[in-house]
């Protein structure tokens, strides 16, 4: 009986250490900062002293064009950034789909950008970028083309082609990796029946890699939403709000105009976002495994 | 339909070369077979036909044509695959039709093409499926459906049975057999089971090692194999071999080994004689044996039954002859109890000899 017992808490007793360190990292800051979003709460207070304010915060944001503003950088940033980085990373998955010698060292050169810290990217980048000794208006001054104010005018397409830079191989290596899970007799059928590559692409290739396609889409935007070092380090979200995406802005709010509470519910609504995401994510996925089992338990019944 | 020439084929990978030589011709409708154990280089060989392996040298022909150049889809060719290679994303109509919708075929026609090879398969009431959705054998009836759907002259199948239990793969041999007889196309069948080569084929191609052993009518390659490797692949069981020595006594031709001494007659003694080597081997076929007290010693074996396999009207004995081992099919009805001695006649004439050096069948030419 007590064996019974003591074998049934075992598990729970091996998640203890997880659940503590949730709790501690995650639950607790989560709590206190949405406990902390309904109230006027200055850094020099502590959340007691704090004035509780109930959805005032919430209010405001909602009629704050500044917020607004970011958010719509927010929004166009990941959408071009996610659009952008599965066109190219599938491309070349697809055009690298194949047995060449020294492949797997083009492979690993592909993916170097992805392992580099944010910061890093962000200072290569400005120097890259900078107006007169930047590596790019220096090449396009001795072709005698003109220069480009890359984190002026055009700061938002700048940050931009930096995250492409930056986060491509991340979706070439996952296409790449369905791409060479697909059935190779299944490819060899679609030549026999006549398929150019094109329509092979097109009628199988893509088909068969979509529910992976879709998965490493959301986690990009997911992960997108949240950018913050390397803008931080390109622009600060300059010039004027131009790229001041969310993140940067909730942290000038906490930071600069020293309103936490405001600050906190910026958060919030973008951990709103993030959960449709994810949700988003999570039922595709079960949709997927739901119809598989669907499948499986008709076929059963059959033979 | 077009005929078939592989001209001195030769594949290598590297440095290995797994062809040498391959030199096939293939009538006008014609089945044809190539069997032989893995990597023997048959599915290569196909492969190569179909367009999906390159040619390292020789050429293929249809019509008179070389074709090794071409894409799979210019050879006018359908394939049938071991996996059956459905593309899962599409239902069982969009896989039959994927090849006419490529050519962009009026629609009414695809519509009316799919029907027709849909049911000469017994797949209509299954069109809007996913292949996911599909048992194995109507996963490859979906296969043959395609390949049908194509109207191409020349039909090629890679193993297309092999992923299926012993009695799907039975009933679709059945209708191979029929679908082969009733649409006339050029085709070539790949596979491992000499009983789908044997009751399939109007040739069978046996295969090893890269090379071809022998080609000919099924009936031609089990009465007449020109090397040992035939003789035993084709056959189920498996051909007896026991090694003897030639000896000539008294005008009479013997074949004499552990525990037999065999009077060969007519053709076969003069074959040995001509052929002037001394040390054989004979191959008998268990069903050659057949179960007589009375058979004189010169015609028989004595064997020593140690084991019998009831496989229904059929019995299979593993005998002892000497130190090595026979097996013998038999009616399951003659009485007989394990541990016993008994002589078994071998029918007249159905004899084989091999060199024991170079394993080639010793026979008149």
């Amino acid at each position: 009986m007590r064996i019974a017992v003591a074998n049934r808490l075992t598990p729970y007793l091996f998640m203890a250490p997880a659940v503590v360190i949730m709790a501690i990292a995650l639950m607790y800051p989560l709590g206190y900062m949405i406990w902390g979003s309904f109230r006027d709460w200055s850094p020099s207070q502590t959340i007691g002293e704090a004035e509780f304010v109930g959805l005032k915060n919430y209010v405001t944001l909602w009629g704050d064009p500044n917020f607004w503003e970011s958010l719509s950088v927010t929004l166009t940033f990941a959408f071009f950034v996610v659009t952008l980085e599965m066109l190219i990373g599938v491309g070349l998955a697809l055009l690298l789909d194949r047995n060449i010698r020294g492949m797997s060292v083009l492979r690993t050169l592909f993916i170097l950008p992805m392992m580099i810290a944010p910061v890093v990217v962000g200072l290569m980048w400005r120097y890259m970028y900078h107006p007169t000794v930047g590596t790019f208006n220096r090449m396009l001054d001795s072709l005698g083309l003109p220069t480009v104010d890359w984190l002026g005018n055009h700061a938002l397409m700048s940050v931009i082609i930096a995250d492409i830079w930056q986060w491509t191989p991340f979706i070439f290596i996952l296409a790449l990796a369905a791409l060479q899970s697909l059935p190779r007799s299944a490819l060899e059928a679609a030549r026999i029946d006549g398929a150019t590559a094109w329509q092979q692409i097109w009628h199988i290739k893509l088909p068969l890699m979509m529910p992976v396609l879709i998965v490493t889409g959301l986690l990009r935007l997911i992960d997108a939403f949240k950018v913050l070092e390397v803008i931080l380090v390109m622009t600060e979200g300059g010039p004027g709000l131009s790229t001041e995406i969310l993140a940067l802005r909730i942290s000038r709010t906490a930071t600069e105009f020293r309103e936490l509470g405001v600050a906190a519910a910026m958060s919030n609504y973008l951990l709103i976002l993030l959960l449709a995401l994810t949700l988003a994510m999570f039922a595709f996925t079960r949709l997927q495994e739901a119809r598989a089992a669907r499948i499986r338990a008709a076929v059963e019944e059959e033979s | 339909m077009p005929t078939i020439q592989l001209d001195n084929l030769i594949k290598r990978y590297g440095e290995v070369e797994v062809l040498h030589g391959i030199e096939l011709e293939m009538a006008d409708n014609e089945f044809t077979v190539l069997v032989g154990p893995s990597g023997c280089g048959k599915s290569t060989t196909l492969r190569m036909v179909a367009g999906l392996e390159d040619v390292t040298e020789g050429e293929i022909y249809v019509d008179g044509k070389p074709v090794s150049h071409l894409e799979p889809k210019d050879r006018d060719l359908a394939m049938v695959f071991q996996d059956y290679a459905l593309y899962p994303h599409m239902n069982v109509a969009q896989n039959i039709s994927f090849a006419l919708r490529l050519a962009r075929r009026p629609k009414a026609e695809v519509h009316a093409k799919v029907k027709e090879v849909a049911d000469m398969v017994g797949l209509t009431d299954f069109l809007h499926r996913k292949p996911g959705a599909l048992s194995g054998g109507q996963r490859q009836r979906v296969a043959m459906a395609r390949a049908l759907a194509k109207d191409s002259g020349i039909f090629l199948f890679d193993e297309p049975l092999s992923n299926l239990d012993a009695k799907l793969r039975g009933q679709l041999r059945a209708e191979l057999a029929l679908m082969s007889q009733r649409v006339e196309k050029n085709m070539i069948y790949v596979t491992h089971d000499q009983i789908e080569a044997m009751t399939l084929a109007d040739r069978i191609v046996v295969m090893h090692g890269g090379y071809i052993q022998q080609q000919g009518s099924p009936e031609a390659l089990f009465k007449r194999p020109v090397n040992k490797f035939v003789a035993g692949f084709l056959g189920m069981p498996p051909m007896n071999f026991l090694n003897g020595e030639i000896k000539e006594e008294a005008g009479d031709v013997f074949v004499k080994g552990n525990g037999f001494s065999l009077r060969l007659q007519d053709e076969k003694a003069q074959a040995a004689k001509a052929h002037r080597v001394r040390e054989v081997v004979l191959g008998v076929r268990p069903s050659d044996l057949v179960f007589d007290a009375e058979a004189p010693s010169d015609q028989a074996l004595t064997l020593d039954v140690m084991v019998s396999e009831y496989v229904g009207a059929q019995s299979v004995l593993l005998c002892q002859c000497g130190a090595d081992q026979v097996t013998v099919e038999m009616n399951s009805e003659t009485p007989m109890a394990l541990g016993q001695t008994l002589r078994f006649r071998i029918t007249p004439n159905r004899v084989h000899l091999f060199d024991r050096e170079s394993e080639d069948a010793i026979q008149s030419k």
